[in-house]
């Protein structure tokens, strides 16, 4: 069983967090002892750390098919979310409007709240925007900017980033924390995010990226760093794992994801036949690799996260009942579908199929104690 | 929603009186829509049972539920103290 044979323990919910990849583990560590200093200065220690933060941002952009001046390393995934949307926003000469799906991830809908002006557009049922709707608001006067995810964070859904045909001074803000590293970027964008602790690099790291020439003003106060799009003390060991376990992640990825698309369609499969009034959702087919949600009726969503701990299984919830908020996700609303007894499963890179199958069998079990429990 | 505009369904007119009333005001998901599925069969075929719920996730799960369950979601209006009520039709 992956991550923790010693307490059989299965961890399936990658893309709330995976470990630290193999291939980082090394590179952070001597990081760690050669990449104390400050990259501004220009004593010996400090030109190591300097050459350090170079070669991850180098890295970085080979992995992802940028250019290294397209690159910056935030504190977080959110963070880079919220620079990269609201200074698109503050470079716009049109207006302060950001035109996004009813699902974009909460650090979007965050973001627009404090510094931008939201008009949303409705999914369908798999939880895919209309490239055509998106197009249409964005023709508006006052539009500054469309906000449209890679893929979505809770269901796997992928959206047509690739194929909006936006106004030329209308630019594309993506949220690719949940695909970066996974999959390709799309074409089409102008800045995009991405979080390193969801593709097996050190927490504390996100990407920012900014196309060369992208009308984008920092939102914030800004600092007399190396890079003027981020403010603070670069953490340059967490870079460079991050940016080391990109390149594996990437080197993985066509070997990684056929396999792990072929067992979430048997979690989806087993699930929908051996569970009964349960409903599978997102695109069963164009969606993230290693994903899958799927509500269970009469069931609280609380006690299933912690039946299936008790068994061995660390899932995700976007029930009501196991959110800060008390309320349903978002995600799941928007598309109308069964809140309560809400499951997501995401596959860790080390997840066999022995584990996938080991939670299957043990789910309709669980399930039938729970519903037991209020007497259906 | 609430007032005029929750009160009408488009093309059907007035939303109709339920033939049951389900106090599920202090319940928190998944209750109300345990309560509806075991009261369902206390109401004949074609007459309406509603829901009184405050909890938010009542909105979207009593809806669908009737999907999965094969019963007709009428709407969404409110009770004699304000309170959000779901009103579903028995088919079967």
């Amino acid at each position: 069983m992956s991550n923790d044979p010693a307490r059989g323990r299965v961890d399936l919910d990658a893309a709330s967090s995976a470990p630290l990849h193999p291939a980082a583990r090394e590179v952070l560590q001597a990081a760690l002892e050669r990449g104390y200093a400050d990259p501004r200065r220009l004593h010996g220690s400090a030109r190591d750390a300097r050459l350090l933060l170079d070669n991850a941002r180098e890295a970085t952009a080979d992995a992802l098919g940028v250019r290294p001046d397209e690159v910056t390393f935030t504190s977080s995934g959110t963070d880079a979310v919220h620079r990269g949307l609201l200074g698109l926003v503050r470079g716009s000469r049109r207006g302060d409007i950001v035109v996004h799906p009813s699902v974009e991830h909460s650090s979007v809908l965050h973001a627009v709240a404090w510094g931008a002006t939201g008009r949303q557009v409705s999914v369908d049922s798999h939880g895919r925007a209309h490239d055509g709707d998106l197009v249409q608001e964005a023709a508006a006067p006052g539009v500054a900017v469309v906000a449209l995810q890679t893929a979505n964070h809770e269901v796997g859904t992928l959206q047509p980033v690739g194929e909006l045909e936006l106004p030329s001074d209308v630019p594309l803000f993506t949220d690719a924390c949940a695909s970066m590293g996974r999959l390709p970027l799309p074409d089409g964008w102008t800045v995009a995010a991405g979080s390193a602790h969801k593709w097996g690099g050190p927490a504390g790291v996100g990407v920012l990226l900014v196309r060369k020439g992208a009308r984008w003003r920092n939102p914030f106060p800004g600092d007399d760093r190396i890079d003027e799009r981020i403010t603070g003390f670069e953490n340059v060991p967490a870079a460079l794992a991050a940016a080391a376990s990109l390149q594996a992640v990437v080197a993985e990825r066509d070997r990684v994801n056929p396999e792990q698309h072929a067992l979430i369609d048997l979690v989806r499969d087993r699930v929908a036949r051996e569970v009964p009034d349960v409903e599978v959702v997102g695109d069963p087919v164009d969606r993230l690799p290693h994903l899958v949600t799927f509500s269970c009726l009469y069931v609280d969503g609380e006690a299933l996260v912690h039946e299936l701990d008790r068994r061995g299984f660390g899932i995700a919830s976007g029930s009501a009942c196991t959110a800060s908020t008390l309320a349903p996700s978002h995600v799941l609303e928007a598309m109308g579908v069964l809140t309560h007894g809400n499951v997501r499963l995401s596959l860790q890179r080390d997840t066999t199929r022995a584990d996938v199958e080991a939670f299957c069998d043990v789910l309709p079990e669980v399930v039938r104690e729970l519903r037991g429990r209020v007497g259906l | 929603m609430n007032g005029y505009k929750s009160r009408l369904e488009p093309g059907s007119g007035e939303l109709p009186e339920p033939d049951l009333e389900l106090d599920c005001r202090d319940m928190r998901c998944p209750m109300p829509v345990i309560e509806l599925a075991r009261h369902l069969g206390d109401v004949e075929v074609g007459q309406v049972v509603g829901v009184v719920a405050h909890d938010v996730a009542a909105r979207v799960d009593v809806p669908a539920w009737c999907r999965m369950r094969d019963q007709e979601y009428v709407g969404e209006d409110t009770a004699d103290d304000g309170a959000p009520r779901y009103l579903v039709r028995r088919l079967s």
